[in-house]
């Protein structure tokens, strides 16, 4: 058995505890230990990725307990891809605090290398209580991340989070009770067995704890009508937070494929979910869209562009055909990475302007053509535009959906990408054009900031490059999670035990 | 039995959800300890309600369920943490913004 699949877990469990042992020595080791850790996290996760992608499915019983009794953790195409997803989103993000944003606060570097932690986890485990526990450590870590720095808009913003996370908990509490109350297992695979051979007399509770797991995951998904965290949050965090929440709302994306195609599928008790779940991600869309349209802070505009990324990895995600989750496999990495990239940009702009920081409206300075040009870039790659990488995902979404949706998505997601083109243009405008006066001012761009925003730019640019390699992976990927007997029979074994 | 346990858990949630949807942030946060033990009772009893029966597989013909037990330990443990880290929040809101509102209170909104 290799144990490789310990490593994403345990070398940031280890650095965020040698971190809290280093509190006193101040940044400069804590630093070094973090960038060493998630600068690790990516061979490391590229080995797994080399290991998963040829379709095996990787299992590793934590204790050597067999399957249905300890924990498992379970590595295919999905999670492979999602841990190398994390490390190449991490490595930039901690650069970028490095900055000097990581010293407003001791702890930092312990938070970090936890969050990241508690989101590896939750893409590796095979048990659904394991992933409420992965899933409380993302968040208590996140949620110290969201107030690193202090200061009234994140005491606010982090409030409103934090109380709508615990009674989120709750919920997931709720329904991981329900399941076992009924099926008298929590590892996936088993419960993909129980729920499918399921008695008639115990669908409507399957049915309700799959409504229930929907919405668990929708809030943190950041999905309609529970969205509304998203914008406050992420516009009062620092920036390196900021992107690396980017990943955040992923997970719940995340939550929402493997539940709905591994444990309650959609041909079974999940029916519900595949009802709801197409209009809700087009409500996701329209929201994120006007919000965008309205929002006064580049930053804000930022947030709800996320939100509308959301929608539309779900509008795939919903299709539940190997097009339609090709299509959101495949938008996934490019939009984390250019949100991500894009709150730091934003970060760049606001220090150059001063006082009014990422406020859309004119002033005497001018960011420079540098921060302009990326701008450009970035709001090209965002909003969907040829040739970047979002437009192909889109194009693909957009050729996966079949005729009786095909007007309703086509429309919302294309209306969609307008209203972010009209937002994206208009902040630019402002931001970069009406500008009357001298040119630059404040102190000169923080090289480790400016080098990570144009590291995550460029990774866009390299996704559209390698966009059939990658598309090819997330065909595998989607073939892969649709046939969710070959997960069963490498968890469990080949017989079937009931 | 079941009734007065269903109907224990019913009266928790009813009062969790009732407080945490109060403007001040002491009744929110006892509210979500309210949820929190609602919770925690609703997963006990995931593994049915017998007495006097040993948690052993196995042997005796009743046997009590200790999986529940396990998952509740780790949700109480989860549980506590986080009404500790809530409280610590509220105060802390309360000293920056100036008052107990979740909003922040009644300067701009």
């Amino acid at each position: 058995m290799s144990h490789w699949i310990m490593a994403p877990l345990l070398l940031p469990l280890l650095a965020g505890m040698v971190n809290l042992l280093l509190v006193r020595r101040g940044a400069g080791p804590q630093r070094l230990v973090s960038l060493l850790t998630t600068a690790a996290l990516l061979p490391v996760s590229i080995l797994l990725l080399l290991r998963a992608g040829g379709g095996e499915i990787v299992l590793y019983q934590l204790g050597d307990w067999p399957a249905p009794f300890g924990i498992s953790l379970v590595l295919d195409r999905l999670s492979a891809m999602l841990l190398v997803l994390t490390a190449v989103l991490a490595l930039p993000a901690l650069v970028a605090a490095t900055a000097g944003e990581d010293r407003r606060g001791p702890n930092f570097h312990v938070l970090f290398p936890l969050q990241l932690f508690g989101i590896n986890g939750a893409f590796l485990t095979g048990d659904l209580f394991n992933l409420f526990v992965f899933f409380e450590v993302m968040l208590i870590a996140s949620y110290g991340l969201a107030l690193h720095g202090g200061g009234r808009d994140r005491v606010r913003a982090g409030l409103h989070y934090v109380v709508l996370n615990l009674i989120g908990s709750s919920l997931f509490l709720v329904a991981i009770g329900t399941l076992y109350g009924i099926a008298g297992t929590l590892n996936m695979a088993d419960l993909a067995i129980y729920t499918t051979s399921a008695p008639v007399e115990q669908t409507t509770l399957l049915r309700v704890a799959a409504l229930l797991l929907l919405t668990v995951f929708a809030l943190k998904a950041a999905v309609l009508p529970l969205h509304l965290w998203l914008p406050a949050l992420y516009s009062a965090g620092i920036a390196p937070v900021a992107a690396l929440f980017a990943i955040m709302t992923k997970v719940g994306v995340y939550a929402i494929l493997r539940t709905f195609t591994l444990i309650l599928p959609v041909t079974g008790p999940g029916a519900d979910v595949a009802a709801v779940l197409p209009v809700v991600a087009l409500l996701t869309i329209a929201a994120g869209a006007l919000g965008a349209l309205a929002a006064r802070r580049l930053t804000v505009l930022i947030a709800y562009l996320l939100v509308v990324s959301v929608g539309t990895l779900l509008a795939g995600i919903s299709l539940f055909t190997v097009p339609g989750l090709t299509a959101a496999l495949f938008y996934l990495p490019h939009t984390t990475l250019i949100t991500a990239g894009l709150f730091l940009l934003a970060a760049l702009i606001a220090d150059r302007r001063g006082a009014v920081g990422d406020q859309l409206q004119t002033v005497a300075v001018n960011p420079g053509n540098l921060l302009g040009g990326l701008f450009f870039l970035a709001a090209v790659a965002v909003a969907g535009m040829p040739p970047l990488a979002g437009f192909l995902g889109k194009l693909l979404l957009l050729q996966a959906v079949a005729p009786p949706h095909a007007p309703w998505l086509w429309a919302v997601v294309l209306v969609g990408g307008l209203a972010a083109i009209v937002a994206l243009s208009r902040a630019g405008s402002s931001l970069f054009w009406r500008t009357e006066g001298e040119g630059v001012v404040g102190t000169g761009l923080p090289l480790p900031l400016l080098a990570a925003t144009v590291l995550l730019l460029l990774l866009t640019v390299a996704l559209t490059v390698w966009a059939a390699p990658i598309t090819r992976y997330a065909v595998a990927t989607a073939t892969q999670l649709l046939r969710p007997q070959e997960t069963v029979e490498a968890v469990l074994g080949r017989e079937e035990r009931r | 039995m079941e009734i007065l346990a269903s109907l224990v858990v019913a009266v928790l949630f009813a009062c969790g959800a009732y407080l945490v949807l109060r403007a001040r942030t002491f009744p929110v946060a006892i509210g979500l300890a309210l949820l929190s033990y609602g919770v925690n009772l609703f997963l006990f009893f995931t593994g049915r309600l017998v007495t006097g029966a040993p948690p052993l597989a196995g042997g005796a013909a009743a046997t009590a369920d200790p999986l529940p037990q396990a998952l509740v330990l780790t949700a109480i443990v989860i549980g506590f943490g986080m009404t500790a880290f809530v409280v610590a929040l509220a105060l802390r809101a309360r000293g920056e913004l100036g008052n107990d509102h979740v909003d922040g209170g009644g300067e701009e909104r």
